[in-house]
């Protein structure tokens, strides 16, 4: 069972409370784009095995949305934090690196 | 999940040693060929006290190179080797398992085999796995159970007759074998049913009755003892950590027992499928979740045949042994510990209490859960990468173990040949190309 913090109300959610959105910061390609980026936007995904950022819904509570970061293989949660964000903040990467030396995802580590 | 060991997964040693119970030492000595099993076997070996049957399949060690290397020993991976040496004669070939062999989703599913699905690809390929499963036993000379008793799909809102409907039209015409049936002739079946379900009444069927269920971890032994029969090696607690290439060509892999070169890799490790890509060097349009599963106390026979009910997000059988096998929905979020979440199990069983009133007092026995590949139009992929000579076989989600000999059939070909009719819409780069076999309506859970 997964507990996470909605980073706007501060409530500590059970998984029920939320609704899981699938992975955090794609890149929304669109009309002019080639079909090489807007197949990778719509279908491929990183599914790692290890550190992820999600996004998930409050929607039995203040109804926003917002990411988690996350760890896949250990069910660990690093953090929660709000969703008008391309990238994930230091502070999130910081505690991932402190418990994770060395990880990266995407772009970013 | 079951435990491996038991006496029917050994073979027979030669009969040199027939007086006497034969010493410990000569239970290594392995013949070039398998023993068939047969009733006259259990007989003579009744008669020395069953000291004479060997393991069903060597454990190897890796040589320096294989024509081809399979990674992931689940029924795919097992089921492709088997139809790379049965069907196009290639056998210098391993097959690679990070864990035990049959030790992934093949260990765990629920074993629900039909072939009733809406697109006409995936009715070819699953009707082919479901007719292959029928002589399953005597091709192998394995055991596995398979047990056409027929699966029923309820329909429990007006929508869902409209799509069994059209589902049952779309299988006449691909010559699969179903029908629409009334709620009394699903009471008439399955008569601890509950049809006046106040929240979801039964309103009729979609009737496979040539569909059904197999003993899942036999299908991995079988396909292993007959690989293995065939000289190919089977190495477990191997776990592949790094695609090699030249360029954009395949050359081996590395693993935990070293590096390993080979002309063709095939990948078919299911929830790992991500993890392999990423070594190649490429994404897929698959995310890995949980999907559970539970069974009861063992009760007397009280259902002979399986009823998935999708609309509330369960489904169930009663197994040999008298459990009722149980199955719901899949997490909504990536997941690679084989545990799910509570609150699944909690609505599945919420969901038949309501349809089945007699399952309300079974204690449950047993929980687990794996880890499934979902695609976008719940369809697998069977594939050519962007890296040459190596192939991809995943996408299976939660309803693969039906799939297993059809998809091996089509993946050894792919493999051997370059293409396979069977295949041939199930490519990675369909979603690209906009052309889904969108089973994604037909099957919202079923597995
Ligand atoms: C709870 C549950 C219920 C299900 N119910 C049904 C059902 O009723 N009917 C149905 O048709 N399907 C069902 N399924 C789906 C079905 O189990 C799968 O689709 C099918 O078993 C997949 O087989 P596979 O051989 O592709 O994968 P697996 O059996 O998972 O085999 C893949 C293997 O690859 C290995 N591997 C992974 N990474 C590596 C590596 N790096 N190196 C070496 N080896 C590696 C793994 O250890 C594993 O053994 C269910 C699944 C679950 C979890
Ligand atoms: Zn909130």
């Amino acid at each position: 069972m997964l507990l996470l913090e909605c980073p706007y109300c501060g409530a500590k959610c059970e998984e029920t409370e939320l609704s899981p959105g699938g992975e955090a910061h794609i890149k929304r390609y669109g009309p002019g784009s080639s079909d090489q980026d807007f197949e990778a936007y719509l279908f491929m995904r990183e599914n790692p095995k290890g550190v992820h950022f999600e996004r998930w819904r409050h929607v039995y509570g203040c109804g926003k949305w917002f990411h988690a970061a996350r760890c896949t293989q250990s069910l660990e949660v690093f953090g929660t934090y709000a969703a008008q964000t391309f990238e994930p903040p230091q502070e999130i990467k910081d505690k991932i690196s402190a418990k994770r030396p060395g990880w990266s995802w995407r772009d970013f580590s | 999940m079951s435990q491996v060991g038991c006496v029917v997964t050994h073979w027979i040693v030669g009969n040199e040693q027939d007086k006497g119970i034969p010493n410990a030492q000569s239970k290594n000595r392995i013949r070039n060929h398998m023993r068939r099993y047969s009733a006259f076997a259990i007989a003579r070996e009744g008669a020395r006290y069953h000291t004479g049957w060997e393991r069903a399949w060597k454990s190897s060690e890796p040589k320096k190179r294989y024509d081809a290397i399979i990674v992931g020993a689940g029924g795919h991976g097992l089921a492709t080797a088997y139809y790379l040496g049965k069907n196009h004669g290639i056998k210098n070939v391993a097959i690679l398992e990070k864990g035990w062999l049959g030790g992934g989703n093949t260990g765990r599913n629920t074993t629900i085999i039909r072939s009733n699905y809406l697109q006409d690809p995936s009715a070819a390929i699953y009707e082919k796995a479901r007719s292959l499963y029928e002589t399953m036993s005597q091709d192998l000379n394995y055991n596995v159970m398979f047990s056409p008793r027929g699966v029923m799909m309820l329909a429990q809102t007006e929508h869902e007759i409209r799509g069994y409907e059209r589902t049952a039209h779309a299988n006449a015409l691909q010559g699969v074998a179903t029908e629409f049936i009334s709620p009394q002739r699903v009471k008439e079946l399955v008569p601890i049913i509950n049809i006046h379900g106040p929240r979801y009444p039964v309103l009729g069927a979609l009737w496979q009755p040539r569909g059904g269920t197999a003993r899942h971890d036999a299908v991995a032994w079988g396909y292993a003892r007959a690989c293995s029969d065939m000289g190919m090696d089977i190495i477990q607690q191997c776990e592949v950590t790094g695609v090699r290439r030249d360029g954009d060509k395949v050359l081996g892999v590395d693993t935990t027992k070293g590096a390993i070169d080979c002309d063709k890799l095939g990948v078919v490790v299911a929830g790992h499928s991500g993890v392999l890509a990423d070594m190649a060097g490429f994404r897929l349009p698959i995310e890995s979740v949980a999907l559970q599963a539970l069974v009861s106390e063992p009760i007397k026979p009280c259902m002979d045949v399986v009823v998935m009910a999708n609309t509330v997000h369960g489904y169930m059988s009663q197994s040999d042994k008298g459990e009722m096998v149980i199955g719901g929905g899949a997490d909504g979020y990536n997941n690679y510990t084989q545990r799910g979440s509570f609150h699944h199990i909690e609505e599945t069983v919420r969901a038949l209490v309501e349809t089945f009133p007699m399952i309300s007092r079974l204690k449950m026995l047993r929980q687990w859960g794996g880890i499934v590949d979902m695609t976008g139009d719940r369809s697998p992929i069977i594939s050519k990468t962007p890296v040459e000579n190596m192939f991809i076989n995943c996408g299976w989600g939660t309803g693969g173990f039906k799939a297993i000999p059809g998809s091996g059939w089509a993946m050894a070909e792919l493999m051997a040949k370059g293409a396979s009719p069977l295949a041939d819409e199930f490519t990675m780069w369909r979603f690209g190309e906009g052309k889904f076999i969108d089973e994604s309506v037909a099957a919202g859970v079923a597995h």
